[in-house]
């Protein structure tokens, strides 16, 4: 697949085309990060297909239990997701035919600066010290933004419930951490395909054992940048992670940088809109203004030009005329007028 | 200091919405002070 | 509702039976929303959260009502005082359109009866929803506020309150504005957050701008189209001031969404190649971005053109239900063709009989309130009692 790097780059740009903000909402200078966040490293090539981390999660979180029991591996023919009654899958990928088949754990993979939390209108998801990222249900509305934003597609949504359907995600087991515990699966599996441990170290570990191992695993460490990086990190063996259904080209840009482009556009327009737009009410309203004042002022002096020129010829004609005359005169200026100010209107949008 | 930028981001984002209110009810009132006497002299 | 059928004075009209039916399966399709969850009327996922209930309701519902704002705008701001006698039936178009925009989400959220959450306890102010939602919020009092001297005008004997609302006219268009720049864009922004979902030809950082400018032409258009049907069914409730400045205002709305469509296009070329998608255009998406771009926004853009130059009015009312349909397209296509383009056809989302019920019931109830409201109240006319008002 083509990576899509540029995605993220653009991202951030956001919407300051139209008004120049800067396009970071914040430097990272204040961001302290979270040296000591916990997390897990999961290695695929040590990882059997056993599904004792499903079976181990379904209970230590008291999910309903599934139609068909955990130690039945035809569950594996098929591709499966995360879904409301199942934090944690496995699924069973073939990369290359005749060889042998590896697994992929799939659950949240707890992102340092979570997609789901960014998009959250009531703040119902938490990144915590311990790794995990909580969810709240006392808060949430229900608007399924954040499945939209995360970009490995694991919260789920309890669409069968009427009146109070949560989102249902892997917790790391933030309880049971809590309380100086391993993950559900971290503590069942039998491989220690899975390890939890400080994001710092395991990063160290992922990597000694990727680069001792060169032929063997693709030399990258999933997590480790992805969308600003996981605490939940991911080895592979070749020949890639998207043999494992993983996506390679989700970038390195997290999700509140993604939208921090439009969020400083926001305050910008309620900034600079107010300006402008009053700005141009008072230039069209001063523009009517003059265009009144104009056409005010053109009437006058063609009335007066008018009233001018039938005096004129009133006096020249009274020199003549006898006075029986006079009132037919009188009404010939008056008409005089009038046509003038007729004239003089009609002819102003000339 | 914030732990994520996402934090970081809650805590600016809340206290410029705010700030994006008063901005706009300062606009008001300053372009009623500003065209204050405007109706003044046109009525004289 | 029995005075509104003009024609013939019987309930049963074709449109009222139609509506009817549609009221009658809109009720029974909300009862089973309400009772066994959205899973038993939709055919949301867990990978398809959003359906036509946020793409269209939301997403076109929105778009559709930006003539509240435009209109206002155009007559308040910008001059146009000639085309006052728009307004308001622009502003209760949008004001009924955003009040249904709420409450269609009422059915797409898990739990409606905490929407006020957001504004009201506890602020999840990164996220762009936070943002959609407060402006709806406001806007949505603002319209009201801005459709309120109608009904007050009907009532009667309450001028005072409505001389208040008048004085605020200035005031409640720009903040208008302000609220549609913000949320228009801002439902285009809701997609920055999934370059991985959303196909290139769509993802662009220009996404916020490109919702705002299309939602400008989005809401000439209704009000060009609306007008024509309103003409067509209320003409016997329009006064001489309205029908006098009618053509004018259709011809000057074609000319003002020819314009802004052109620039709507060139943002749309100039994506592509600030992102090099030059070579998606080849693709069975590319071929529907360009049936997208090319059918329903060029070419209506040009119609506009034409009808304008030529005062061909056929012409501009050809357009504006065809810009509509184009807007339409656009809004599907982000939310719901080009969103999770990469999921296989089987994980792919096709709304349920329950989800376009719902959307058509919503639609129809829309409806039937404007057609109530206009029959009864000032809206294509000016009331005799305030006639010479500025408002």
């Amino acid at each position: 697949m083509k990576r899509r790097h540029f995605l993220g780059l653009m991202g951030a740009a956001g919407v300051s085309l139209t008004t120049a903000v800067t396009a970071k909402a914040s430097s990272s200078a204040d961001v302290a990060g979270m040296p000591n966040v916990g997390g897990v490293l999961f290695d695929a090539s040590r990882c059997i297909g056993c599904r004792k981390c499903e079976a181990a999660c379904n209970q230590v979180n008291d999910l309903p239990k599934p139609a068909k029991p955990f130690d039945d591996l035809t569950v594996l023919d098929a591709t499966r997701r995360t879904d409301a009654k199942s934090y944690t899958v496995v699924n069973k990928y073939v990369p290359k035919p005749g060889e042998n088949p590896v697994f992929r754990k799939i659950q949240c993979n707890h992102c340092m600066e979570p997609a789901c939390a960014s998009a959250c209108f009531v703040k119902a998801f938490k990144k915590t010290e311990t790794g995990a990222v909580v969810y709240d249900p006392s808060v949430c509305v229900g608007c399924r933004y954040c499945m939209v934003a995360c970009p490995f597609n694991i919260p789920a949504y309890e669409y069968d419930k009427a009146l109070s359907p949560r989102v249902m995600k892997c917790t790391l087991c933030y309880p049971r951490l809590l309380e100086g515990k391993l993950p559900g699966c971290v503590e069942a599996c039998p491989k220690e395909a899975l390890q939890f441990g400080k994001r710092r170290e395991l990063l160290n570990i992922a990597w000694d054992r990727v680069t001792a191992n060169p032929d063997k695993y693709v030399q990258h460490v999933y997590g480790e940048h992805e969308m600003g990086g996981t605490s939940w990190l991911s080895i592979a063996p070749k020949p890639s992670f998207a043999a494992l259904g993983m996506d390679e080209g989700l970038g390195t840009t997290s999700a509140p940088e993604l939208t921090s482009g439009a969020l400083a556009a926001v305050p910008a327009v309620a900034g600079i809109w107010p300006v402008l737009l009053t700005g141009i009410y008072a230039i069209s309203k001063r523009k009517d203004k003059i265009a009144e004042e104009e056409k005010k002022a053109a009437v006058e002096a063609a009335i007066a030009k008018a009233s001018a020129d039938a005096e004129a010829k009133l006096a020249e004609e009274l020199t003549k005329a006898e006075v029986a005359n006079k009132r037919r005169i009188e009404v010939e200026v008056k008409k005089a007028l009038e046509a003038a100010a007729k004239d003089s209107e009609g002819g102003e949008d000339a | 200091m914030f732990n994520t930028l996402q934090d970081l981001m809650l805590h600016n984002k809340s206290l410029t919405y705010v700030l994006m209110a008063v901005v706009l009810i300062c606009f008001i009132g300053f372009w009623r002070f500003l065209t204050g006497r405007e109706e003044r002299n046109r009525r004289y | 509702m029995s005075t509104e059928n003009t024609k013939n004075g019987s309930l049963f009209t074709p449109f009222n039976i139609v509506a009817g039916i549609i009221l009658a399966a809109g009720i029974v399709v909300t009862i089973m929303r309400f009772t066994m969850g959205l899973g038993a009327v939709t055919n949301l996922s867990d990978n398809n959260p959003w359906g036509i209930w946020i793409g269209f309701d939301l997403l076109c519902g929105v778009a559709l009502a930006a003539g509240g704002y435009t209109t206002s705008a155009a007559c308040y701001i910008f001059g146009f005082k000639r085309f006052h006698a728009a307004v308001r039936p622009a502003i209760l178009t949008a004001f009924l359109g955003y009040a249904l925009v709420v409450f269609a989400l009422n059915y797409d959220v898990g739990r409606p009866w905490r929407l006020p959450y957001p504004i009201f306890y506890q602020q999840g102010t990164t996220s762009i929803l936070f943002e959609v939602g407060l402006c709806v919020f406001i806007y949505l009092t603002v319209l009201f506020l801005e459709y309120l001297p109608a009904a007050l005008e009907w009532k009667g004997g309450l001028d005072k309150y409505r001389g208040i609302l008048v004085k605020l006219t200035m005031g409640l268009t720009i903040l208008g504005v302000i609220l549609s720049t913000l949320h228009q864009s801002s439902l285009g922004a809701l997609y920055l957050i999934v370059p991985s979902k959303l196909h290139p030809l769509w993802y662009t950082p220009y996404l916020p701008v490109m919702f705002f400018m299309s939602s400008m032409f989005a809401g000439l258009s209704m009000v060009v189209f609306e007008g024509t049907l309103s003409h067509k069914y209320f003409h016997h409730k329009m006064d001489e001031d309205y029908n006098a400045n009618y053509l004018d205002l259709q011809f000057a709305f074609a000319k003002g969404a020819a314009w802004i469509m052109a620039g709507y296009l060139a943002m749309k070329l100039l994506g592509l190649s600030m992102d090099n998608r030059w070579h998606y255009l080849f693709t069975g998406y590319g071929a529907w971005w360009l049936f997208e771009v090319v059918g329903f926004v060029m070419l209506p853009c040009y119609c506009y053109a034409v009808g304008y130059r030529d005062r061909n009015i056929g012409l501009v009312r050809l357009a504006a239900p065809w810009t509509v349909v184009g807007i339409m397209l656009n809004r599907f296509d982000v939310s719901l063709i080009a969103f999770n383009w990469q999921l296989s056809s089987a994980e792919r989302y096709f709304p349920s009989l329950g989800e376009i019920i719902i959307s058509l019931f919503v639609v129809t109830v829309g409806v039937l309130v404007f057609r109530w409201i206009v029959t009864r109240m000032p809206i294509f006319y000016a009331h005799p009692a305030y006639k010479d008002s500025s408002h």
